[in-house]
């Protein structure tokens, strides 16, 4: 066993948080799913770092939590905005730019 | 990969996985989040066993600790009872969701299946001198400009949430004066709502008061128990004095949880 299964580990972390955003309605733990994608992604970062002993991997592996941090804070106001303006946390309710 | 990290593995890689499930099929956000938090401890102790120290216990603060207490945070705020409805909007989105999703890691599979990946080189030569030292040495000397422009970033990601979050009041605020004069013109509750326990046989604030007549005031339970289904049923036992049991009628006009709709 080689430390490729922490590869296909994340490929499937990332294939499920890609479900997630397609399947659930709720805003909240569609932004979860999408977090779920990024942190599948640091995992194999951060395995391919160990498999070229390079720490390029390591790196990105904090700038990719750095802008995570980020979009979280940013995402989760504009949800809440959208809750207060709709009183509702549906993706499907936010359709304020529809013709 | 030695024997203990691969028996690390095989533990802790199904976890993630169900937690990953779980937050497909969690029916409520808090469970969800909770699964999440799961997936991201269990990550951190995958970098921690790849020798990725740093990140892993930046990975266990920053995300099980900020991350999603910020999540739980906004969870809190929304309210769990905001209900979303199955109707799709998108016809065929659940079953085009999957096959998509499933192509996906299939295509990633049999990508990966294809590549030839090089033997292992370690991090044992890269971070010789510690592995906080070493990522140290890699962020401020060949990365320094990606750090600034991070520190940037996060200034006026935090600025975006300010002007997000902040409300303009459009109205000033109702004086405790005019909310009574309103009470005194619109003729409703003009004493004040009841309290809840008035005249019933507890005064806890999940009993709806009785009203002269015996029935029970649904309007002096706080909304927030009633949304959630936390009133105490109806009828009471020992209402009247002379011991007759409650009529049909009071327990008709029980709350039931269903007091969502006036949430708003």
């Amino acid at each position: 066993m080689t430390i490729t299964a922490y590869i296909y580990l994340a490929t499937l972390l990332f294939a499920i948080g890609a479900l997630v955003v397609l399947l659930r309605r709720n805003t909240i733990i569609v932004f979860m799913g999408v977090e779920l994608m990024l942190n599948a992604c640091n995992l194999a970062l951060i395995t391919f770092s160990r498999m070229h002993g390079n720490l390029d991997g390591q790196v990105y592996a904090l700038f990719v939590m750095v802008v995570a941090a980020a979009e979280v804070v940013v995402g989760l106001a504009i949800i809440m905005s959208i809750y207060r303006a709709r009183r509702s946390a549906s993706v499907d309710d936010a359709n304020l730019l529809k013709l | 990969m030695s024997g203990g990290e691969a028996l690390l593995f095989w533990v802790l890689g199904p976890t993630c996985v169900l937690g990953a499930l779980g937050l497909l099929f969690a029916r409520k956000a808090v469970h969800a989040a909770m699964a999440m938090a799961l997936v991201m401890v269990g990550l951190g102790i995958f970098y921690i066993a790849q020798y990725a120290e740093f990140v892993g216990i930046i990975q266990i603060f920053v995300y099980s600790g900020a991350v999603m207490m910020l999540f739980l945070f906004v969870i809190m705020t929304v309210g769990t009872e905001s209900s979303i409805s199955p109707i799709e909007t998108i016809s065929g989105q659940r079953v085009w969701g999957w096959i998509l999703s499933l192509l996906l890691g299939g295509l990633a599979v049999y990508g990966l299946g294809k590549v030839a990946f090089p033997e292992p080189v370690g991090l044992g030569a890269a971070q010789a001198e510690g592995s906080v030292t070493a990522l140290a040495r890699e962020i401020f000397s060949r990365q320094v400009f990606s750090f600034e422009v991070l520190g940037s970033l996060l200034v006026i990601a935090v600025m975006g949430a300010m002007v997000l979050a902040h409300r303009e009041r459009l109205v000033p605020r109702a004086t405790q004066r005019e909310l009574a004069a309103d009470r005194v013109r619109r003729n409703t509750f003009v004493a004040g709502k009841p309290a809840p326990g008035i005249y019933a046989r507890h005064n806890a604030s999940d009993v709806p008061a009785l009203l002269p007549d015996g029935t029970p005031a649904e309007v002096s339970v706080p909304r927030t128990l009633v949304a959630r289904g936390q009133t105490v049923p109806v009828p009471y036992r020992g209402v009247d004095p002379a011991g007759t049991p409650p009529d049909a009628e009071a327990a008709d006009t029980a709350p039931t949880g269903t007091g969502a709709g006036e949430q708003a």
